[in-house]
């Protein structure tokens, strides 16, 4: 185990958190994520859902990649997430029911999430089996660290409330917090991932974007030459 | 014929799969830079929604749903936890159809739509659409309705993202939400206002 957990092993585990961070800096995997996140609860089970799938099918698919003809490779790998994902979605239909429900269609949206197909085709195609697993996971926590924090802040806003738990008391059950409405709908998770995107853009100024254009500076700009 | 007129507004606007769904949200974001490449994208994603919807509705109708193998003499069989791998693999393979009949019959289209074709298999909204569609329990006409409903409602929000962030190019904005950070917040100010569709009752 001790060789496992070497540096390179642990570069490739922690990179996807901040530095390297598959929502906010490669723009991957946003697609059925945000909707589950008002409320602490489903974006726990979903960021679960998404790690183990992302692992799994990595590894999986890594362990045959010696073996996958280069034009069908799209559809191997889809077929293997899929079924992957179809084994959670039976299990979460098994065990957790109610929260299956309130998921709804977005655990079947985990196979079109580019996170899932962006490892395999960019790291697992390349590397072993196990790298390829730990890599997974690296990436599926940097995915569960934003859904949290949105839902963090989603729930705790929107209804006083974590994991179903009242942290705030609500001014129509006789406490003193307003809940704000807006928190619950659509809209805020935006907002919301484009404040954290400031933030590691503040922290991390490598993130930053270049311009398309550049404002010209008037003081030294009078002719217009660049 | 009120209550597909229904079903299509809410397709398109209250429940719109971009903005209220996050559904391909992915290409969404890369490919809503230039207004022409919006429009281009957006309605092939609209072709391949007409399709796929009403198919899987078909597939799942007489294959997957429970007892839906009973015309066969087969009873009691349910294979709806199948729905997940079929899908995908219908809209795959419409899609890979759907190239090269354009390629055979419409050659001018296929160049316009090409690039975009491979890319919406793996759209988030293509998939969702039809497992929407299936969970709803819509029936074939009313599948229907709601693949062009979606997809339109689709193609309408990335084409308006596209004019927006055309515009802004030229804005002043703080260094760290530059691109994707302003893109996000126009984003949700537009999903603020297709929400203002939500108390329409027809």
């Amino acid at each position: 185990m001790s060789a496992v957990l070497n540096s390179e092993t642990k570069k490739v585990l922690t990179d996807p958190l901040v530095s390297n961070n598959p929502i906010t800096l490669q723009v991957l995997g946003i697609c059925s994520a945000l909707a589950v996140t008002s409320q602490m609860s489903t974006s726990l089970i979903m960021a679960i859902a998404l790690t183990s799938v992302t692992a799994c099918s990595s590894a999986a698919i890594s362990s045959i990649r010696n073996h996958i003809p280069g034009s069908i490779r799209i559809i191997v790998q889809m077929t293997i997430i899929a079924s992957l994902v179809i084994v959670v979605d039976q299990i979460l239909k098994a065990f957790a029911y109610e929260i299956s429900k309130q998921l709804s269609v977005f655990v079947g949206l985990i196979i079109t999430n580019c996170i899932v197909m962006g490892r395999a085709e960019a790291y697992a195609m390349k590397n072993p089996p196990m790298a390829s697993f730990i890599d997974g996971i690296g990436n599926g926590l940097g995915y569960s660290l934003i859904l949290i924090i949105i839902a963090f802040f989603r729930e705790l806003l929107g209804s006083g409330k974590l994991l179903g738990i009242e942290i705030f008391p609500l001014v129509k059950d006789g406490g003193w917090y307003e809940p704000n409405g807006m928190m619950l709908l659509p809209p805020s998770a935006f907002f919301l991932i484009a404040f954290i995107i400031w933030v590691f853009r503040q922290w991390k100024p490598e993130q930053n974007e270049p311009a398309d254009f550049k404002i010209m500076d008037i003081s030294h700009g009078e002719g217009g030459h660049h | 014929m009120n209550e597909y007129l229904s079903l299509f507004i809410k397709a398109v606007f209250v429940e719109n799969l971009a903005l209220a769904f996050f559904l391909g949200m992915c290409t969404f974001l890369a490919v809503s830079k230039k207004i022409s490449t919006a429009i281009g994208l957006g309605i092939a994603v609209m072709v391949v929604q007409v399709i796929t919807v009403p198919v899987n509705n078909l597939v799942y109708h007489t294959l997957l749903k429970e007892d839906a193998l009973s015309w066969m003499g087969i009873t009691g069989v349910d294979l709806s936890f199948l729905v997940l791998l079929s899908c995908i693999g219908m809209i795959a393979a419409l899609v890979q159809i759907l190239e090269m009949v354009l390629d055979k019959f419409f050659p001018a289209l296929f160049h316009a739509l090409g690039v975009f074709l491979p890319l919406i298999t793996v759209n988030c909204a293509i998939l969702g659409g039809s497992l929407f569609m299936i969970e709803r329990d819509y029936d074939f006409t009313q599948s229907v309705v709601y693949g062009v409903g979606s997809g339109f409602g689709w193609a309408l929000a990335i084409t308006v993202m596209a004019g927006v962030r055309e515009k802004l190019k030229y804005s002043d904005i703080p260094k760290g939400l530059e691109g994707l950070g302003i893109t996000f917040i126009s984003a949700g100010l537009m999903s603020l206002g297709f929400m203002a569709f939500s108390g329409i009752q027809l």
